[in-house]
């Protein structure tokens, strides 16, 4: 396991850096004159100048990423250039925010999709079968600003059963902060659930034909049994890599759901970030959101070696 | 031909007269839903198998006789149904069952081994947890369950069976697995096992030991077996009394000796004449053929469903199906015609076409010096091939032979040009050194076929595509000459230009393995490998198919390095035959004096392990599995096996690959006076 993890490793360092460069010509190269980009059309030739060279924005490309990222790696975000002031304090108290959401939606989707699955493989081509399916694929393709406006018209202003905001009061215990998440994870759990429910269901048809859970039947085991020892461990290997990467867009990828229920996510900052011109943030924002990314698929792969003896081995030799 | 000797095996158990038949299938209708149609799979079929008795299944691909198996455990596949009849093991009927009896009844009477055992084990559970599953079953507490399954896993001759526990499947071997799955399906006394092609994809000498293993302990707990196969050597060995499975319907049965050695239906006729038996040669006589296909149910006669391929059938058989007619001695047959069944006409000419002159004087086509071959594995260097010296003259047909691991592979991808070997080795064809294939001016020169025809051709295009593009790539044609060669090569083959519009998924896989060989001949080609070209076959399919190797070979001068495990089949069709153990040659010669022998204790070892269907040699035991090539053994590499040894000689020094007689040599320290030879048939 561990001679996995490290060779696992430079894969995902290599991931990250390719994703540095990535943001890096994004926010500091591609825009040109940064400058003028922050200071705007108007703005006297000599403050941005100025500005530029305060910010360092007048030195070769190469320089200027060497230092950033090296700051990065540090821990050092740089100012952002709307609050003048460390990035790291904003990135941070927003990625705890999506880490709380994300973490409400994966905790109702992640059970609800496998068992979903798993149910529909166990009846299948019946009615049960195909109205999970059905369900799952109608679900998954209603965009979350639908279903999240239908959720807030009908629960929020309706029935007035949840609030309309993700953002609870300053100082709310645990239980009213899972309460304010509860509406905007509904349109997440819509979302990925088709996702989840349909490699379950598919892992598991496949494992229910396999020659070994013949075997297993023939043993004389009962159903209930070749289902919980020699089914289900085989059939959601797969579905373990869906969950992986569904994990960074539960986390990072919430920019609509976050703007609609306003909540300070990590995805609202990158959008705020964008569309003000604020570089510094918009980098770190990303770069937090791949730092993610990278994580779950490595969380993924390791889980994955630890059910699946043939993959350990693998990691052995 | 000869009696079976060993047919008579499974017949030892007495005092079973008051037990009921193990198994009893009466009047058993199954069928397939396909895209909403029925279709029949078994019709009218009937078996009794009494306790302990011994029951072999014989037909070829799609006659039906895995759902038999199936339908007696009663686990058709989803879209299958039992239409009619009754399925008693040990006199309950599985068919009217509930699911606890069923369940019982898997537990306590009956039980299958599979034909791909690496797949009927669970790849994330350990062996040993699944094998005291079946304890726990039966009644026993957890620490109870494991002691069982540890004695059981030393009772299949599992070495080291404790380690053997906490393995994973996919760290054995074959033949391992196989005895990993038969500890499961012995591991409590029942009254039934069925054996489902068991030992097809196992190397001849785990076949021989996994084949003995079950008639061991089928013996000692009185278990009767159905028994599966294709083989008929396999079925003779196994099985007292044997079916003739055809289309759906038994078509022979009685007692395995008699029914092979006088056969009484046309189908079982044809089956057996379709064997490469002992004493043919290629260039004497051809293998005969069954004519056309196996009905569809579609297609299925209103008559006999054998007539469209019988060369016996008259307009009574095209109209009125035949009963099984009972021919007295336990015997029946589905045949109007059954006392002419044995005087069934050839399908294919009995005349093999005219050979070239002898060209043994010929310089050699392929010449092999010193070809040595090491992998990298690790830090470890791993010889695959060592030391290997052999030479293919022109027209002629070198058979290799040896078990999985030996090296043959290595040794056909090397010739190819796939993989390159170390740098010492010499290998030329015609007197030109022969480059790896980026380097190789004449890639039309070596070609190959392969075991399996459905991975070989691309699924995409079809079969005209395909032999094109050989040709224009091999044989650089182009426009209508191309269009010209196609023709003249598929007819070559005897594939009907219908064929050419076709995907590879719509022919059957003999057709396939005909566009395999008509790619391969595309740019007049000098040297064909061909690995296992006919192990996936059934064996009408495979008589055929060699038939036509021999014939191309007659018409155009081409050589053979014939790669099979089936050494019957080798016998047939090669000249010579080269013997390869963990990537030494250890012998090599002429095809009949490596077969009569004197012989290396290796070879002697492979004979006995496929008696053939006369049965006559006396197994040969080979203890454990091949070693590893990453620390293979000092010395001689056979001495840790070898039945011969002579003493430590064998362990601490090589022998020679030294000369016997006409161009036989052996690599052994034994004399050839004490080497052994095949005994008379």
């Amino acid at each position: 396991m561990l001679g996995l993890l490290l060779r696992r490793l430079p894969y995902a360092a290599v991931t990250l850096f390719i994703l540095s460069l990535l943001v890096f010509a994004g926010g500091q190269l591609l825009p040109g004159d940064v400058g003028r980009a922050v200071l705007g059309p108007l703005a006297d030739p000599r403050a941005v100048a100025a500005l530029n060279h305060q910010l360092g924005a007048d030195r070769p490309a190469l320089v200027q990423y060497g230092e950033w990222i090296g700051r990065f790696v540090r821990g050092d975000m740089s100012q952002s250039f709307a609050f003048r002031a460390p990035v790291a304090p904003f990135v941070g108290a927003a990625l705890w925010n999506s880490l709380k959401l994300g973490g409400v939606a994966f905790t109702l989707v992640v059970p609800l999709g496998i068992l979903g699955g798993i149910v529909a493989a166990l009846n299948r081509g019946r009615l049960l079968d195909r109205a999970i399916v059905l369900v799952g694929l109608s679900a998954t393709v209603v965009p979350e600003f639908v279903s999240g406006i239908v959720l807030i018209l009908v629960f929020g202003i309706g029935l007035k059963l949840f609030p309309i905001s993700a953002t609870p009061p300053p100082g709310a215990g645990a239980a009213v902060q899972l309460y304010y998440l509860v509406l905007p994870a509904i349109p997440l759990v819509f979302i990925v659930f088709g996702y989840i429910a349909r490699m379950a269901r598919a892992g598991t048809v496949e494992a229910l034909d396999s020659d070994y859970a013949r075997t297993a039947v023939l043993k004389g085991l009962p159903r209930r049994d070749v289902v919980m020892r020699h089914v289900l461990r085989n059939a959601l290997l797969p579905t373990i890599t869906v969950v992986a990467s569904q994990t960074g867009y539960l986390v990072g990828g919430l920019v609509v759901i976050e703007t609609l229920f306003h909540y300070q996510g990590i995805g609202s900052l990158i959008y705020t970030a964008a569309r003000g011109h604020d570089f510094p943030m918009l980098e770190a924002g990303i770069m937090t959101v791949g730092v993610i990314y990278v994580l779950s698929t490595l969380a993924a792969d390791m889980l994955l070696a630890a059910l699946n003896p043939r993959i350990r081995a693998g990691g052995r030799a | 031909m000869t009696l079976l000797a060993e047919a008579d095996r499974g017949s030892g158990v007495s005092g079973t007269a008051l037990r009921p038949d193990a198994l009893r299938i009466s009047g058993l209708d199954v069928s397939y839903r396909v895209r909403g149609r029925s279709r029949p799979v078994l019709r009218g079929l009937d078996i009794a198998i009494p306790a302990g008795g011994t029951f072999g299944l014989v037909g070829e691909s799609g006659c039906g006789k895995s759902t038999a198996a199936m339908a007696a455990m009663r686990y058709l596949p989803r879209n299958g149904r039992t239409d009619a009849g009754r399925i008693l093991v040990g006199g309950r009927d599985v068919t009217a069952l509930p699911a606890a009896a069923l369940r019982d009844l898997r537990r306590h009477s009956v039980s299958m081994v599979y034909q791909d055992p690496g797949r009927a084990l669970n790849p994330t559970i350990r062996i040993g947890a699944q094998v005291a599953e079946i304890y726990g079953l039966d009644g026993a507490g957890p620490e109870e369950a494991r002691a069982r399954a540890l004695a059981m896993l030393g009772r299949v001759r599992i070495a080291d069976p404790a380690s053997v526990m906490e393995r994973y499947p996919h760290q054995l071997s074959g033949g391992m697995q196989q005895r990993v799955v038969i500890a499961m399906a012995l591991a409590v006394r029942r009254e039934l096992i069925v054996l489902d092609e068991p030992t097809t994809g196992l190397d001849a000498t785990v076949e021989a030991e996994v084949l003995d293993l079950v008639e061991t302990l089928r013996r000692e707990n009185g278990t009767a077996v159905l028994f599966i196969g294709h083989n008929l050597e396999v079925i003779a060995r196994m099985c007292a009394e044997v079916g003739v499975l055809y289309a759906g319907r038994l078509v022979e049965q009685g007692p395995t000796r008699a029914v092979l050695a006088n056969p009484r239906h046309p189908y079982t006729v044809g089956l057996l004449r379709c064997l490469p038996r002992r004493g043919l040669d290629r260039r004497r006589e051809r293998l005969d053929t069954i004519p056309g296909f196996l009905p569809t149910a579609a297609t299925a006669p209103a008559g006999c469903v054998f007539a469209p391929r019988c060369g016996l059938a008259r307009d009574v058989c095209r109209a009125d199906p035949p009963p099984l007619i009972p021919l007295g001695d336990g015997r029946s047959s589905r045949c109007h015609f059954h006392a002419e069944a044995p005087h069934l006409p050839r399908n294919a000419p009995a005349q093999a076409p005219a050979a070239p002159a002898d060209r043994a004087a010929d310089a050699p086509l392929l010449a092999v010096t010193g070809l040595n071959m090491t992998f990298r594995q690790g830090r470890q260097a791993v010889q695959a091939l060592r030391d290997i010296d052999l030479s293919v003259r022109p027209g002629e047909t070198l058979g290799l032979v040896g078990e999985s691991g030996s090296g043959k592979s290595t040794l056909a991808r090397i010739l190819l040009g796939l993989t390159v070997p170390d740098a010492d080795s010499r290998l030329a064809l015609d007197g030109e050194a022969l480059l790896p294939l980026g380097r190789r001016r004449d890639l039309a020169a070596i070609q190959m076929v392969f075991q399996n025809p459905d991975s070989a051709l691309n699924r995409a295009h079809p079969i005209g595509r395909i032999i094109g593009r050989a040709l224009a790539k091999l044989a650089g044609l182009g426009g209508a000459a191309r269009r010209e060669r196609m023709l003249a090569l598929t007819r070559g083959v005897q594939l009907a230009d219908a064929y050419l519009a076709a995907k590879p998924r719509q022919l059957s896989g003999g057709l396939k393995q005909r566009v395999a060989i008509a790619r391969a001949f595309a740019g007049r080609p000098r040297l064909i490998v061909c690995d296992e070209p006919t192990s996936a076959l059934d064996v009408s399919v495979q008589a055929a198919i060699l038939n036509l190797l021999a014939d191309l070979q007659a018409e155009q001068g081409v050589s053979y390095l014939f790669i099979s495990h089936d050494l019957a089949v080798v016998r047939y069709v090669s000249d010579r035959i080269a013997v390869l153990y963990l990537g030494r040659l250890m012998e090599i010669g002429p095809a009949d004096r490596v077969f009569a022998g004197p012989h290396h204790p290796y070879t002697e070892v492979l004979l006995s392990a496929s008696p053939g269907p006369d049965g006559a040699v006396k197994r040969v035991p080979l203890s454990g599995e091949i070693p590893s090539a990453v620390d293979p053994p000092s010395g001689c590499v056979f001495h840790t096996r070898c039945p011969r040894r002579i003493g430590p000689i064998c362990d601490t020094e090589e022998p020679p690959l030294s000369p016997r007689q006409d161009g036989h040599a052996i690599r052994c320290h034994l004399d050839s006076a004490d080497l052994g030879r095949e005994t008379a048939p």
